[in-house]
């Protein structure tokens, strides 16, 4: 099988050379990454709306900020690691807080930067980015979703994060494909346990179920590109119908899509939630797909969990 | 347009507002919204142009805060200017109000950006501007700094864009009153010479005593006509301007007057008998 692989922060380049055509109002910035976000894409075709504003990624924030105050859709591009890290207080205070449509992507996030080891890594940009009152949060699973991600963050007023990746990875959705801000993608239908993913995880969440289904586990797989807001009616149906629930980030656990999730489950129906993700630690250089592995982000990793989670749902039920 | 005495008129009524405000709220920050009465009051009575009942004019001139601080000053400035009545200046830090502790758009129409968290202004300014000039209208933007607050690195980052990208329509203003929080601004983190640092940064700089009307309306004259590159006024201005016991003193940066004080203040400023 030869599936097609591209990383999504090629979307983001597509979708910015579409949206420059469909809507003069967008603004592309980039804080001197250009080639690597792909905002050179746009760049290339729309010089006159396209902005280096150097190795500067506080002052590009409030500049964007500025240019969403005279009517244009900015989007403030850098690595995500940089933009969340550095400029979190401008997100916070200038963007997020006078509710400006200022719209943030943040590339290699995730492992993605691998080689780059730990300083490069970003994994705590969706915590950081979820916090904020007002902001919008997306990770893209592909590079198709990622243009129509690119695309519909313009249609909407106000902040939004959006989190991209370096290395490519499986193109496994159709161009025609609906994609809707904030309603989840029910992949895979099953009814004993429900995955829950974001971003290039969602294709190991895939290959994982796949791998269930040879041991008998029928796992329903979501794809919740939209951390923020959480479409939480998919959450429950899926709690109700499975009643068992496996999350997985390409990011710190705590805060990110897993935490998302516990913190609706918790309070709405309560029932086993398996968490993995980054645990609280900083990591190394390496490929990514080698970090994948040792730091357990793979199909198989998936596949235990759900299967933790599936005995614990038997427990809770024998227990009560 | 207001003639030079009326504005002078304005600014006692600032300066007595900026008092009674942080009274009533019991905190604010009287010492840097006192020292930039002049820069205010002149900037809303005569240079910028903007229509108060009409907050969301699009055609507007930009104001943007980035001391955010100093707003008690900058609502005394809009009510006295005829965006909302006196009144209101005393809900100043009260639950329900729209005059936030430091300003906020979400709240209070005609506040452009929120603002609280220094070093951010001049970048929102920039951006605005950068706007102004792909659309090809001819609004400005203006950014009141703090000379404290040029200890964020930020603003430098705001310097190098606004002159890289030639933005003449950007008018920043700093407030160089030589103190903050901790003291003396040349014992806490020098400046100077602050002139030369933002002329080698490639702005047009204008010097001017930030308490004589007539030399800040020249100098915001002078900031209009100045093309091709940003422009700075650096006010020389003086902590807590106009009332004796807080000129100069650093305490009165986040400290309101009690009655007494007050009482002496609103006395300084309009004279006895009032």
């Amino acid at each position: 099988m030869s599936m097609k692989m591209l990383p999504t922060r090629d979307g983001y380049g597509h979708g910015l050379i579409e949206l420059g055509a469909m809507n003069p109002n967008v603004i592309v910035l980039d804080a001197d990454l250009a080639k690597s976000t792909r905002s050179d894409w746009f760049q290339a075709k729309y010089p006159d709306r396209f902005f280096d504003i150097g190795i500067a990624e506080q002052d590009m924030i409030g500049t964007a900020a500025g240019l969403a105050l005279g009517g244009k859709i900015p989007f403030a591009t850098t690595y995500a690691v940089f933009v969340a890290g550095r400029a979190w207080d401008q997100v916070r205070t200038t963007v997020c807080y006078s509710k400006l449509n200022v719209k943030i992507a943040g590339a290699h996030g995730g492992i993605s930067a691998g080689g780059d080891g730990a300083t490069h890594q970003s994994l705590e940009d969706i915590a950081v980015m979820r916090v904020l009152p007002n902001m919008t949060v997306i990770i893209p699973c592909d590079a198709n979703e990622a243009k129509k991600a690119t695309i519909a963050v313009s249609k909407i007023d106000g902040p939004c994060y959006l989190r991209f990746a370096r290395e490519a990875t499986p193109v496994f959705t159709e161009e025609s494909d609906p994609f809707e801000i904030g309603k989840a993608i029910v992949l895979r239908p099953g009814k004993d346990v429900t995955i829950i993913a974001a971003g290039p995880l969602v294709y190991e969440a895939l290959l994982a179920h796949d791998q269930l289904a040879a041991e008998g586990i029928a796992a329903r797989v979501i794809n919740m590109h939209t951390i923020k807001p959480l479409d939480e009616a998919t959450v429950l149906k899926a709690a109700r119908d499975t009643g068992a629930i496996v999350t997985i980030d390409e990011a710190q656990m705590a805060g990110g899509l897993g935490s998302a999730v516990a913190e609706f489950l918790v309070s709405h129906f309560p029932i086993p939630v398996e968490r993995i993700g980054i645990n609280d630690t900083f990591l190394e250089c390496g490929l990514p797909e080698e970090l994948a592995v040792k730091y357990q982000l793979k199909a198989k990793d998936l596949a235990s969990a759900a299967k933790k989670a599936v005995a614990r749902k038997v427990v809770c039920r024998s227990d009560g | 347009m207001e003639n030079v005495e009326r504005l002078k008129e304005i600014c006692k009524d600032v300066r007595a507002d900026i008092v009674r405000m942080t009274n009533a709220a019991g905190s604010g920050h009287p010492g840097g919204s006192l020292s930039a009465v002049e820069a205010m009051v002149v900037l809303y009575g005569n240079v910028m142009n903007h229509r108060p009942s009409e907050p969301s004019w699009p055609g507007r001139d930009r104001f943007f805060l980035s001391k955010g601080h100093a707003c008690p000053v900058v609502y005394a400035t809009m009510a006295r200017t005829g965006y909302f009545p006196v009144d209101e200046l005393v809900t100043l830090r009260k639950l329900g109000t729209r005059l936030q502790g430091h300003p906020s758009c979400m709240t209070l129409p005609g506040i452009e950006v929120s603002s609280g968290s220094l070093g951010q202004g001049l970048s929102v300014a920039n951006g605005f501007a950068l706007s102004a000039k792909i659309d090809r209208k001819p609004y400005r933007a203006f950014c009141l700094l703090g000379d404290g607050e040029l200890q964020e690195g930020q603003i430098w980052e705001a310097m190098m864009t606004a002159a890289h990208y030639k933005l003449d329509n950007v008018c920043a203003i700093v407030d160089y009153n030589g103190l903050q929080i901790d003291g003396e601004i040349e014992k806490v983190m020098g400046l100077a010479p602050l002139e030369e640092k933002w002329r080698s940064f490639n702005w047009h700089v204008i010097e001017c005593d930030g308490h004589d009307v007539e030399q800040v309306l020249a100098a915001y004259e002078e900031s209009r006509q100045t093309q091709g590159k940003p422009s700075v006024i650096i006010m020389k201005t003086v902590k807590g301007k106009g009332i004796s016991f807080m000129e100069n003193v650093a305490g009165w940066h986040g400290k309101p007057c009690n009655q007494e004080e007050m009482k002496q203040a609103l006395e300084e400023i309009y004279g006895k008998g009032i």
